[in-house]
């Protein structure tokens, strides 16, 4: 398994996207992941949307913690340059990396442990500065690498393989992060594909922070009976709060709606969210709101899932920072050093 | 009974934490400093924002040594709670000026030196009807008793509290009445001058006044480093703040208002470091000013960037550790921590500047090693230098410098190769070349701890593993050859005697070699300015019976480097420490010399 070399398959009618790449030019190598693996699903998932919206791979760059989640942007963009950091650090090297070029498309894979327990600290600083990148974290209550521990987001009660139960409260990204000001909340789930590559389309392109919360089976370690984060019992609870249809910036909406039941939400570069509710008076806009339901819906031990919130104006990192539109790497030496004259001119003060 | 001392002594001011003090001290530095003389300004404070004692020390010496002097000739003490211990340090036939306001007769205990009383309260309070000014102008009042006593040009002063408060006259005409207060005082009461006294000098217009962390904060702003991520401690804190102002001044873009630079305040130094490491990795000049406590938060993230060969300066102005209680006192005590941080088998390349001067040189040299050697380089500065006020020769910029940003492919380069492997060493120096994100992608790789073979792909075989960590050994031994050399000061005859110090040690042993060789005592003298030790200090080890390493820490870490790194013979290493947190005095070093030698001698 791990040391094969990823054929490339080619079949005739294969469709290239808007800058002539096929979709195998968004595949990485070979996954080393468990047979079935929700995370699998997840990675498909990312290179179906980049694809889609034809973004070039080289000006991606795909960063990740420690962890199983974390070996998988190794699997998609092999164009990209990836950086598999240390355990829960990965937002603060995002942050350096979108400081030192600010035009790169950035992708973040993190899992449940990565963000909810070791790197708790940088997943919420990340939400705070509103980084411009889309931040999946691939859930699935475990410790996989480890062999089955209980993460931070497992749920209280719920029944490790080898029979423990949990004793402690979940974090949950979803409601910790829009409590902390997030401007893009939603959840998914891996068996879910056609959710997940919208949702993964609308945070790539949504300017600032998207948290996406993918709850994603541990088939080895977190598929049985008694766990909450199985593929049965996310079916069984799974509740999409609301459907999104990702509209690019030159594509009219022809999609017909009932009024009332939509919001349109427009993006920065002129793309359009268009949010259809699934309950009546869901309004992913409005923050006081969604929190009340995603409480009431948590009461009843359901999986809400979907574009959860999302607040297009808040401002990402760099505008409110005033940084250069040029990227720092590319700004020319003679405009960062003042020169000799200048250090001459400041030494007059110093005596 | 008081000896005369021209232009070689030693003023120290006791005063309360927040009242204002730093720039009444500030004003006499300036200005013995525009008299020609040269002079030095050390702050001794509490980790404390407000009521705790603070000094300031200033020495004054026409030969020029730098160091901190155990010495205290004039002591100003204007905190009644540490009174007495102030007197008590007065070097005999020193002066000791108190505020007679309230009466202390049964305080002054000493014969030995001179009491001088000025009701320095007393005239504030009459002149000045605002309570905040009267406490600040009592400041500014000392500093004309001073000027009275100490014989320091008026004229100067007067221009130097015009050049501070130009754009409010108001504070110019409140600041000039203080002084008068204080100078008609002492004009009228004692005999002036005394004969401790400033004469001026000669001419120091080519010299500045500037701290290590100011001259560093501007080294990065020169060297083109467009990020900087940190965590606020001490003593670094000035670092950031200097890098901050002087982008401010320099880098901010006069159509747009935009910036060409990102300060990152992280939420603790594990995110500064990440930072660092994500900015150096897609291009930019990134760095992160910390200090001892932060490099061990850090360490995860230095020994990934050693693996992994990203470039990213480190500046660790160390101070005492751990946590509270003497984190405001200075030390070299991050020798060991810095040259080997982190797990797995690591080393670093280290700068050691020995004043502020050196502090704007090696921020810009580091970020050159660090992107040529692509590792992470430290440059360990510390309190006494990042802090205090140093008089040094004027910066010195060559306009036709440009970063060696080290092999870095251009998408042209990698259009050109066959194929990139990221971690192949093509010329033999151990360093292979990388590519940037964002550029081509052909030149993609994926950056990943110690599991990655030399084309950069996953790996978990033995032998890959050795050959990439071999490969680093080669690197290491280019760094030797590419670290800033040492100083020497070769003794006046032969001697089979040297003495091996680095950093804010330096000031001390320029006094002692003078001292000692006085004494009859002739040394060599090397500075060492970084690890890994080149030849040249390998050498000076090899030819010397006997060597003294002077430093400031309690475990000779520097001496422990040379024993590890240099095959040495340890017992022919002697270590003169000096640990107690305020910075090392050349007495320490002439003693710890003479002791040893004479041992010898008896034995």
């Amino acid at each position: 398994m791990s040391f094969i070399k990823k054929p490339r398959v080619d079949f005739p009618g294969q469709l290239s996207n808007e800058i002539g790449l096929l979709k195998r030019d968004y595949e990485g190598v070979l996954s080393t992941l468990c047979a079935g693996c929700g995370h699998d699903s997840i990675t498909a998932a990312i290179v179906q949307a980049f694809w889609e919206l034809s973004i070039a791979p080289e000006n991606v760059i795909k960063l990740s913690g420690i962890g199983c989640s974390s070996k998988t942007p190794a699997y998609f963009l092999s164009g990209a340059h990836g950086f598999n950091s240390v355990h829960g650090r990965m937002p603060s090297v995002a942050i350096g990396a979108h400081s030192g070029n600010r035009d790169l498309v950035c992708i973040g894979v993190s899992g449940d442990g990565d963000s909810l327990s070791i790197g708790f600290g940088q997943f919420g600083h990340a939400v705070r500065r509103n980084l411009n990148m889309l931040y999946i974290i691939e859930n699935n209550g475990v410790y996989g690498l480890t062999k089955g521990q209980f993460s931070a987001a497992a749920d209280k009660g719920s029944k490790s393989k080898k029979g423990d139960v949990n004793q402690w409260k979940n974090i949950d990204a979803v409601s910790t992060a829009i409590s902390m000001g997030s401007s893009f909340v939603a959840r998914s789930f891996s068996g879910d594909r056609e959710q997940l590559v919208t949702l993964i389309k609308a945070g790539i392109m949504h300017p600032g922070c998207a948290i996406l919360d993918v709850v994603s089976p541990c088939v080895t370690f977190n598929n049985h009976a008694g766990s909450t984060k199985s593929y049965t019992y996310t079916r069984d609870h799974y509740h999409p709060a609301s459907q999104t249809d990702f509209i690019p910036p030159a594509n009219e909406i022809k999609v017909s709606y009932a009024e009332g039941t939509s919001t349109v939400v427009e993006l920065h570069d002129g793309s359009r969210l268009l949010l259809k509710k699934a309950d009546s008076g869901y309004d992913a806009t409005d923050r006081s709101r969604v929190m009340r339901y995603l409480e009431q819906q948590r009461a009843q031990g359901e999986v809400v899932t979907g574009l959860l919130y999302i607040n297009a104006e808040l401002p990402e990192m760099h505008r409110i920072y005033r940084t250069s539109e040029t990227p720092m790497k590319d700004v020319e030496f003679e405009k960062l050093n003042p020169g000799s004259d200048a250090l001459a001119k400041l030494q007059a003060r110093m005596r | 009974m008081s000896e005369n001392r021209v232009n070689d002594f030693v003023l120290k001011i006791g005063t309360v934490n927040g009242t204002g003090s730093a720039s009444a001290n500030g004003l006499l530095l300036k200005a013995l400093f525009r008299m020609g003389i040269p002079v030095t300004g050390k702050n001794l404070f509490p980790s404390n924002i407000q009521g705790l004692p603070t000094w300031y020390g200033i020495r004054v010496n026409h030969k020029g040594y730098m160091a901190r002097s155990k010495r205290v000739d004039v002591m100003v003490a204007l905190n009644a709670q540490t009174y007495q211990k102030d007197m008590d340090n007065v070097s005999p036939g020193g002066f000791l000026i108190y505020d007679s306001t309230w009466p202390r007769e049964r305080q002054l205990s000493r014969t030995d030196i001179t009491i001088l009383g000025v009701p320095l309260a007393k005239l504030c309070n009459e002149n000045f009807s605002d309570a905040r000014v009267r406490i600040l102008m009592k400041n500014i009042a000392y500093v004309g008793v001073l000027a009275a006593l100490l014989d320091i040009d008026t004229v100067i002063l007067h221009s130097l509290i015009e050049e501070t408060f130009a754009s409010k006259p108001k504070l110019v005409e409140s600041n000039l009445k203080a002084i008068n207060l204080g100078f008609n005082y002492a004009k009228e009461n004692f005999t002036c001058p005394l004969p401790i006294r400033a004469e001026t000098m000669g001419d120091n217009s080519k010299h500045i006044m500037i701290d290590g962390n100011s001259a560093a904060g501007l080294g990065c702003v020169y060297a083109g480093a467009t990020v900087g991520a940190w965590y606020p401690i001490t003593p670094s804190t000035g670092l950031m703040d200097a890098f901050k102002a002087y982008c401010k001044m320099f880098r901010i873009d006069e159509e747009t208002g935009k910036k060409n630079y990102v300060i990152i305040q992280a939420e603790d130094e594990l995110a500064a470091a990440g930072t660092v490491l994500g900015a150096n990795w897609v291009g930019a000049r990134a760095f992160t000013p910390t200090s001892g406590p932060g490099i061990s938060l850090m360490s995860e993230f230095i020994g990934f960037a050693y693996y992994t060969e990203i470039p990213s300066v480190f500046f660790n102005v160390q101070r005492v550790g751990p946590s509270t209680g003497m984190p405001t006192r200075t030390q070299q005590c991050d020798i060991m921590l810095c040259a080997y941080a982190s797990h797995g088998d690591t080393q670093h390349p280290l700068l050691f500047p020995a004043n502020p001067y050196e502090c704007f040189e090696m921020a810009v040299s580091a970020f050159d090693l660090s992107e040529r050697l692509q590792t992470p380089v430290f440059v360990l500065s510390d309190l006494d230098i990042g802090m205090n006020d140093w008089m040094i020769p004027e910066l010195k910029w060559d306009d036709n410098y440009r970063p060696d940003r080290g092999k870095v492919l251009s998408s042209e380069d990698v259009d050109n190769l066959e194929k990139f492997y990221r971690y192949l060493d093509v010329d033999g120096d151990g360093i292979a070349a990388r590519t940037l994100p964002g550029e081509n992608p052909k030149g993609a790789y994926f950056v990943r701890g110690s599991g990655h073979n030399k084309h950069g792909m996953y790996t978990e075989s033995s032998e890959e593993y050795k050959d990439l960590v071999d490969r680093l050994l080669v690197k290491w031994d280019t760094a030797r050859t590419l670290v800033p050399k040492p100083v020497f000061i070769p003794a006046e005859e032969e001697t089979s005697i040297g003495i091996v110090a680095y950093g804010s040690s330096d000031g001390a042993v320029l006094e002692a070699l003078d001292n000692l060789r006085d004494q009859g005592i002739h040394a060599d003298y090397m500075r060492v300015r970084a690890f890994p030790f080149n030849e040249e200090v390998t050498h000076f080890v090899e030819q010397h019976e006997t060597i003294f390493v002077v430093e400031q820490n309690r475990d000779a870490q520097l001496r422990s480097l040379l024993i590890l790194e240099t095959n040495t013979d340890a017992r022919k290493l002697i270590p003169v420490l000096h640990y107690s947190g305020m910075p090392i005095p050349s007495a320490c070093v002439v003693e710890g010399i003479c002791e040893h030698l004479c041992a010898k001698d008896v034995a």
